[in-house]
């Protein structure tokens, strides 16, 4: 955990090369471009502020309030119809803290892509249950896990912690150990979980 | 007239967490209008282990034994999915040998999956004889993976890179055997079943998915198999080499819950063609692709998925450079799949809950994690 933490906080190597040669601080991913990115691009001007393609896998960087309306045009008008994931990744050293991310995927176009928006801290993206219903659980998980509350969200609400625990536990300064003490003495009716 | 309890024709029932039809810790809140369903509420979590954060205290090896605690009657499927994931983010393939290995394992395990699916799904709806039928057939596979790796239900059986043991001696012509025998027990379930007037009662029209219903909710499998979508990732994106492999996707038409039990059934057939033809594929060679010692992905992400036996499981890996994970996240099919169990239940009768259910094969261990 700690040494994850340096690691995040280190800046890029810019002008003092290490003694080892070391893995690049940032993914090393190429641009994306194609019939797809050219839509999109036309739709959203201002809003999408990356496409890029890592590992064969593509995914777009958007504004944090774009990225419903980008996942609807995807469904609407380009047959990204299904939903696979919603999550989020904590870093907790970049003033915008959560990396949300919305994993889609066509039947038709048997192609799976990646919708990722980079939110600060209270900051309240607008719930994806109107375009997909699947999102409805699957954000839940993430504002249980990550205290991400999701605007007009119609029941949101912990899902895999009990509703009344403290704090939440993916998020990076969470320890491993770290239990809610009250919760745990006064449902439980023990001192320590440990 | 002021309005009294007596008034109201709603009713709520709460179902579990501790009952046999739920497969382990689910609660269902029932409202209820006599005996017609109204609307439903799950409630999950009784078995939240934080598998994803245990991976980001863990090394990259460290944390694949427990990936097979999730989904424990498929463990397989979920250990090749993680080793997938992670050896696409260090930009190596597991060697042919070892991925006719991975696919015979897989599928041997999905089979097994089918089967536990079967006898439970069969013992709620009151059908108590199959349970004991694929139990047999199932300790068969498991003893073949006993042999092969010293565990029957939480395997560990691949690794990052490829396999960490060769064949035992015999291998080929037990799980022959085995595909050999699978047919004609097959053939004894659907005797006891498929044409059977109260399983076919049961289970016809009860719990409709359509197509449409199926992608607003994610779901994938067989649920989706049943509502008439051709879709499997084995064969819409293949992975470990199923690209070689002549099999059918079996797909019905009505998406209800007998169209599930016969899609499954038929997918049983299907695994046992696969690991067929996989043992005749097998040749000798190496099993591990060069795979540092301590595993430092470069820095990047990945979503990896696979067609485990109750949908599309994935894995979504971010690595900062160093031994550990950054993120690892699952996305899990039970849990998906249990999401529609609303749709799926609405208008229904209080007893088709229990078939609705146990149609969607989920494990608790996997829906909680």
């Amino acid at each position: 955990m700690a040494d994850q933490q340096k690691a995040e906080a280190k800046p890029k190597p810019a002008a003092a090369p290490p003694a080892a040669p070391k893995a690049p601080a940032s993914m090393a991913a190429t641009p994306w471009e194609g019939e797809l990115t050219r839509r999109l691009a036309e739709q959203f001007p201002d809003d999408i502020t990356e496409f890029s393609t890592y590992l064969g896998q593509s995914f777009l960087i958007s504004r944090p309030g774009a990225a419903v309306p980008i996942i609807e045009f995807l469904k609407l008008e380009a047959d990204f119809d299904y939903l696979v994931d919603v999550t989020a990744v904590d870093y907790p050293n970049r003033p915008e803290r959560f990396d949300l991310v919305y994993i889609l995927y066509s039947f038709a176009r048997n192609e799976r892509i990646r919708i990722k928006t980079r939110i600060p801290e209270g900051f309240k993206p607008e719930s994806a249950v109107g375009v997909h219903p699947t999102a409805n659980w699957l954000e839940r998980e993430v504002y249980d896990m990550f205290g991400i509350e999701f605007a007009n969200h119609p029941d949101l609400k912990r899902i895999l912690m009990p509703d009344d625990w403290q704090g939440h536990p993916l998020r990076k300064d969470y320890g491993i150990l770290q239990m809610d003490n009250r919760w745990v003495k006064e449902n439980l009716g023990i001192e320590s979980g440990q | 007239m002021a309005q009294t309890f007596l008034d109201s024709t709603e009713l709520v029932l709460n179902m579990g967490p501790q009952h046999p039809s739920t497969h382990g810790v689910l609660r269902v809140i029932l409202k209820l209008d006599g005996e017609k369903i109204l609307g439903t509420e799950c409630v999950v979590g009784y078995l939240h282990r934080g598998v994803e954060k245990i991976a980001e205290n863990r090394t990259w090896a460290q944390f694949a034994p427990y990936v097979d605690r999730m989904d424990y009657v498929a463990s397989v499927s979920n250990g090749l999915g993680y080793c997938l994931a992670v050896e696409k983010l260090l930009n190596v393939e597991a060697p042919p040998r070892a991925q006719v290995v991975r696919v015979i394992l897989t599928e041997l395990n999905r089979i097994a999956s089918h089967l536990i699916w079967l006898g439970t799904h069969a013992l709620d709806l009151g059908a108590i004889t199959p349970l004991f039928y694929v139990m047999r057939e199932r300790e068969d596979i498991l003893n073949i993976f006993e042999k092969y790796c010293g565990a029957r239900l939480t395997t560990h059986a691949f690794r990052i890179g490829g396999l960490q043991y060769e064949l035992y001696d015999g291998f080929e012509e037990e799980v022959k055997r085995f595909c050999d025998i699978l047919g004609p027990r097959v053939d004894e379930y659907e005797e006891l079943l498929t044409v059977n007037r109260m399983w076919v009662a049961r289970l016809t029209k009860v719990g409709i998915l359509n197509a449409a219903d199926c992608k607003a909710c994610g779901v994938t499998g067989p649920l989706l198999r049943a509502a008439g979508v051709k879709w499997d990732l084995r064969k819409a994106q293949p992975y470990s080499g199923y690209q070689h492999y002549d099999f059918e996707i079996p797909t019905r038409s009505n998406g209800d819950s007998y169209d599930r039990y016969v899609v499954r059934v038929q997918e049983m057939r299907q695994s046992a063609r696969i690991v067929r033809q996989a043992v005749d594929r097998l040749e000798p060679g190496p099993i591990m692709a060069k795979v540092p010692k301590v595993i430092k992905p470069p820095v990047g992400e990945a979503y990896v998925s696979i067609e485990a036996p109750k949908g599309e499981l994935g894995y979504f890996v971010v690595s900062d450079g160093s031994t550990q994970p950054y993120r690892v996240r699952v996305r899990p099919p039970s849990f998906i799949n249990l999401q529609a169990v609303d749709r799926m239940a609405r208008g229904a009768l209080i007893a088709d809950v229990c078939a609705i259910i146990g149609t969607i094969d989920i494990v608790l261990g996997e829906v909680d994690r």
